[in-house]
Formats: C-alpha cells, structure tokens, sequence
C-alpha cells in the first residue's frame, strides 16, 4: 500500500480543466455572453411580458387538447399557476421554466444524434454505456464545478450543469427505441432497398418514437431537478427561493417555492406524457 | 435466361468459416461440421435456376436451411461461397448501390409474419416500395391503391395493420410486394402463420393472380400440401442441401432418394392428413336469424340436402334436411329448432384420415369437423376417398 504514493488525480482533472478553460476561453466567452443574453431575453423579454391571465388561459388550453379533451388537467393548470402567481412567484416560475426548457432542447438536440449513433454501432454502445452510467450516477453537485469554471455564475452553468446530468436517459432510451425494432421489419426494410438515412427515418425513429419520448420525459424530469442545485450558482427562478428559505431557515418560503416546482414538474410531466401517443397503437 | 440463376451457393453461420467451408468442399455433413467446428451449415452448396413465370417452390422441414436460402438470393445474408446471378448479373460483386436498385426494381420480399409497419397505415404500406424509389405521391398513391384492390383491400387503405386480420395482413404484405412490379417475388412461409382455411383460401387467390401476373416466384413451405399445390417445380431441402428438384408428379412418382421417398409416403398413406387437410368450408344457417325458408333457399343455391344449423359463434346446434324444411315452410313452421336433427356426426380437427374413414361409412349427412365446441369445417365422402387414393388435388380437399 505504502509504495504507491497519493495518485494526484484530482491535480490532474484540475490541470485538465484550467487548460479547457484558457484554451476555448472565446468559446466559452462567447455562450457565456451570447447565450446567456439570449436566455435572458426569452425570460425577461418574452415570457414575463405575456400577461399572466393569458399564459395561464393557452396553457390551460393547450392541456384540454392535450389531454384528449378531458377537464382534469386544464383545471389542475389553472388553479396551480394562479397559487404559484398569488404567491408572487411568477417572475420565478418563467426563470425556472426557462432554465428547464433551454436545458432539455440542449439535451434533445445533444442526446438522440448519440443514441442513433450508439444504436447503429455496437463499439460506440459499448463506449458510451459506462460514461453514460457515470454521467448518472457522479452527485449532480460535482458538475457546477467545471460549470463555473467555463462559465462563470447565472443562467449558462446552470444550464450546462442540467445538461449533462439530464442528457443519458435521451441516448440511452434513443438507443433501446432503434434496437428494439423487429429484425423482421428491418429486413423488410433492406429487401425494399432502403439507404441507411431511409431506413432511420421511415423504419427505425417513427417506431422508436415512443420509446424515445419516454427517454425525453425522463430528461425533462431530471433537468427540473436540477433546478434547486442549479441556483446554487446563480441560476435564477424557484430554487433561488428555495435557498434563501434554507439561508434564513424560513420553512415557509422554501415550503411555497418547492410547491411552486412540484406543480410546474406535474404540468410538464403530463404535457410530454400525453403528446407521447403513436400511430398505428392499439388501444 | 434463367431470371434467377443459383450457383453452388453455400453459407455457414459462425466464425472460423474458412477451416468449415473446406469441410464443406470435402463433402462433410452439417452435423459433422458443426462437430468439428461450431460452425451452423445453413445452405450447402445450393444450386438450381428458376425460370421466367416459373412457380418454383423450395420445401423442407425446419432448420433445413429454407430461409436462409431465400435471402441469399436478395443478399440479405451475405454468402460464404457461390453466386446468385439476377437477370445474368451477380448479386455477389455488387456495390451497395447497384444492390438496392436491384432489390428496388427486381425483387419483392413477402415475409412470414407479415413484416407490417405498424405505424403506417394500409396504403402507406403498400406505398413502401415506391416511396423508396422516390417515387412522386399521387403517382405512388395510385399503385398502391391498385394493388390493394388487386388482393382485395381496396377498401381498407385507411387502417392500421393492426386493425386486420392475419389473412388480410399478409394481402397487405403481398400487395406491398406487388406494388413495385417486381420480377421476382421472394415469399418466404408467406402463408404459414394463418388458419388452414385462410392459407388454402390464399394459395387459390395466388395462383389466380399468378394467372394474370406470370410472375417469378421463389416460395418457401415447410408444407408437402402446399409445395404441390402451388409449385410448378418443387426443390426438396435437407439439412442446407438440396436433394431433389423436379414437378410435383415427379417428386411423388420417383422420389431421389429415402429421405424424399419418407416425406412422400407419409402423403399417400395419408396418416398425416387430418380432419382439417380435407374439411372444406361448412355452408351454415343460423338457428337465431333463419328460418325454414332461408335454409331450403340456400340448399337449393348449393345443391345440398341438408345443412348445419349454428348461431352467430358458430356453436353447432344440429342440421336439417332438405325434406323436413320443405315440410316445414308448407306448414307455416317458423323456427328451425322444430325440426332440428341433433344426431351429428362429429370429429375433432386433429382426427387422422384413418378414424374418419370409418365414421363416413355409416353416415349420411357430412362430418362436421369441429374446434373447441365449434363448427369450423365439414367432410364430404368424395374428399375422404379422393385423399386416400393420394392424388394430388384432393389431398387439398375438393372446392365443389
Ligand atoms: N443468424 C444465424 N446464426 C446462426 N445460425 C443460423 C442463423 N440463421 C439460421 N441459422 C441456422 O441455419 C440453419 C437453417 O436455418 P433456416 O434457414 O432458418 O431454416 P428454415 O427456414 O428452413 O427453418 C439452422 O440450423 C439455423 O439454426
Ligand atoms: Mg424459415
């Protein structure tokens, strides 16, 4: 035991770390200015403007149809965002909303590229498998470090942050959806003369697509749990209540913000849910 | 020309193919090969040629290699040894691209279960071949829809595959197939997953459309019945090799060797037939919708003297007689359960040949061949004798 000294690994990853930093300082500048400002702009500029009446009114909705035209959810909706708006904590919510929906897009855009490409190669499945199980299970806390070394404090390292926690169950559910498709329909596929793109598009993500958005459900879930670990570095919204709940011990405060968070989960866990039906299901 | 010319054609499964290929070329058997390598023999040096509008059946029992055969010929399995020569060109020394524009134009696939997209509907389907090709909407829309009606679906383009019936899936996958105008159609067990009256109902409307349309086609059946039903020419498959190629006559007179000879025997002793090989379908009244004069109308239309009296789920509940129903509607009788005859000759689908022929002696009326308490079929005498005396049309059971 005594032989080997103390492996500097945590040296190394923070060598490794400050080299990114310096090295792609303008990019990192660049989302860090950019980005943020444009994350800024959808909050401030777009959603808080909208009158809250009407946000609430198209959200609820939106929910009837989605919901195939049932009552519950519209008025789950409405009653939710009015308690969340009577508790003045609109401005919050649309932060949050915000933060939540930047990050899952990323997520998306990010995660189902991978999974095809995990699906249709099997030395990139067996790769991207273990840092997939890594990127899960490492405490979501761990990743605000780089997040601020890249990026400073605000909205951006909270979205970066998000997004690597949020991102495997899109790749992983992305990868299950294409393998999953019959061999029989893929050599249906083939012996039609499908290229490898017709293949994807016609064959293997239209019967994916359940199964995908499930990933995608998942996702957006994981990035509203990052919410309240997000603020820790300045992002803005409803985990900042939270935090200054814990700052003061005012159980109250954090008490009404973490509701507001449960009912903004609740909504968009039955949005994305409900707009997961496939054609051709029996049902 | 041959259109599809097949070559010496051998594919082993597994790693290490080139030590079981040398096997293979000293005349090894699959078993022996597997022995001495682990490696699976799937097709063994295969060759035959199938000609333009040639029915050309291959048949063997499971595991002989029937499957993989049939995608040997499209490269959906990449051969070990050999060649498939299409039209006079090998498909082996293709680039993938001339490989799809082949099997966009030239072949078609039918596959056993159907081989459905599920999130297409009938047409879109159907439409898949074309859709491939790049061809225009309308124009695609337009054969799609013409091949459907070809089997019989025109009216069910809007569906989901999952809405219809094994019989009327497997149309689907058939006019899915029709729809390019291929020149060659592969069908794989194409009717082996369906009911036995869906598959004999099928085989006719092949060989209807096969009238018009003299395609080439490839059928794979793990069925003695259906090989000689449908096959112009007939290969016999055993463990990967092919033993014996000829028409059905010649199959069943001269059989190459005690292998073929077995599989032969068994048809003429007609021990494997059953109940079900030789029922055809009951002509039916229902005891709760039909009365007397509905029941002699149809016997009348068909000609029979009786017929068998069942309800809407096809429970059985006796027959009448073509007298009793006569009687019956000049005495103003109403209800067919007045003149009921509930002495029915009954078997169970799975009876052999050898049972029935004692039970249609001392009957008059047609056996009624049942599945679960339920009438799916009946027998007729003429059927019963023509099976036994092993000839080919009747071990399919007579359409009257
Ligand atoms: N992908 C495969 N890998 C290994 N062995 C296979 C594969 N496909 C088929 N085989 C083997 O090849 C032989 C022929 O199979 P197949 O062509 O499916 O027979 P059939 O269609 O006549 O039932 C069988 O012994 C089977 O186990
Ligand atoms: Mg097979």
């Amino acid at each position: 035991m005594e032989l080997i000294p103390k492996l500097p690994v945590a040296e190394w990853i923070s060598d490794a770390t400050d080299w990114l930093t310096d090295t792609f300082e303008f990019l990192f500048d660049f989302v860090k200015n950019d980005f943020g400002d444009f994350i800024e702009f959808f909050a401030e500029s777009l959603l808080m403007q909208i009158p809250i009446w009407l946000f609430i009114a198209v959200v609820a909705v939106l929910a009837f149809f989605v919901s195939k035209k049932r009552i519950g959810l519209p008025v789950f909706v409405i009653f939710g965002l009015w308690f969340i708006q009577n508790q003045e904590l609109w401005e919050e919510l649309m932060n949050t909303f915000t933060l939540v929906i930047f990050a899952s897009l990323i997520s998306v855009i990010i995660g189902v590229p991978f999974g095809i490409w995990m699906a249709k190669n099997k030395v990139v499945e067996t790769l991207l498998t273990p840092v997939l199980d890594f990127m899960q299970t490492m405490p979501a806390f761990v990743y605000l470090i780089p997040a601020v070394a890249f990026f400073s404090i605000g909205m951006v390292p909270g979205v970066f942050a998000s997004v690597i926690f949020a991102t495997p169950p899109t790749v992983r559910f992305t990868n299950l959806g294409i393998r999953q498709v019959s061999h029989e329909l893929i050599e249906a596929s083939d012996a039609f003369g499908t290229t490898g793109a017709q293949k994807l598009f016609k064959v293997q993500l239209p019967m994916a697509k359940k199964t995908i958005m499930a990933g995608i459900n998942q996702t957006v879930m994981l990035a509203l749990s990052m919410v309240v670990i997000a603020s820790m570095i300045g992002a803005k919204g409803l985990g900042q209540t939270v935090i200054t709940g814990l700052q003061r011990a005012d159980v109250g405060t954090g008490f009404v913000a973490g509701l507001g968070i449960v009912i903004l989960a609740i909504i968009i866990d039955r949005f994305t849910q409900n707009l997961n039906t496939q054609r051709g299901d029996q049902s | 020309m041959p259109v599809v010319q097949v070559k010496n054609l051998s594919k082993i499964f597994g790693k290490n193919s080139k030590k079981a290929t040398r096997l293979l070329d000293e005349g090894l058997s699959k078993d022996e090969i597997l022995k001495k390598t682990g490696n699976t023999v799937g097709v063994n040096r295969a060759s035959f040629d199938v000609e333009e509008g040639e029915i050309f059946v291959i048949m063997g029992l499971s595991g002989s290699g029937k499957s993989t055969l049939v995608r040997l010929v499209n490269r959906l399995i990449e051969p070990t040894e050999g060649s498939v020569l299409i039209d006079g060109k090998d498909l082996a020394t293709m680039d993938s691209k001339s490989l799809r524009e082949v099997r966009r134009e030239k072949l078609s696939m039918v596959f056993q279960r159907f081989g459905l997209f599920p999130h297409r509907t009938v047409l879109e389907n159907a439409e898949f071949g074309l859709e491939v090709q790049g061809m225009d909407k309308e124009e695609r829309k337009k054969k799609a829809q013409k091949s459907l009606e070809l089997v019989g679906l025109g009216d069910y383009v809007n569906q989901y595959p999952g809405q219809l019936s094994g019989g009327m899936q497997q149309r689907v996958g058939l006019a899915r197939a029709l729809a390019n105008d291929p020149e060659v159609l592969l069908m794989d067990e194409a009717f082996s997953a369906l009911d036995p009256l869906i598959r004999k109902e099928m085989q006719d409307e092949l060989l209807e459309l096969q009238e018009s349309m003299k395609k080439t086609i490839l059928f794979i059946t793990h069925d003695l019945d259906e090989a000689l039903r449908i096959g112009d020419r007939i290969a016999l498959m055993k463990d990967g090799r092919i033993v014996q190629i000829g028409t059905p006559e010649e199959i069943l007179v001269n059989p190459a060797n005690d292998y073929v000879e077995k599989f032969v025997q068994d048809v003429d002793r007609s021990k494997v037939l059953t109940a079900e090989n030789i029922m055809k379908r009951p002509e039916t009244v229902d005891i709760e919708k039909h009365g007397p004069r509905t029941a002699l109308e149809r016997m009348r239309k068909e000609g029979l003297s009786s017929i068998y009296v069942t309800d809407a789920k096809r429970r059985l509940y006796g027959y009448v007689t073509a007298d009793d129903v006569s009687e019956a509607t000049k005495e103003e009788v109403k209800d067919l359960k007045d003149i009921l005859r509930t002495e029915v000759p009954k078997v169970d689908k799975t009876t052999s040949m050898h049972e029935i022929f004692n039970i249609i002696h001392d009957t008059a009326v047609p056996i009624a061949v049942m599945e679960d308490e339920k009438l799916v079929g009946i027998i007729v005498r003429g059927a019963v004798i023509a099976a036994l005396a092993g000839n080919e049309v009747n071990i399919n059971g007579i359409d009257s």
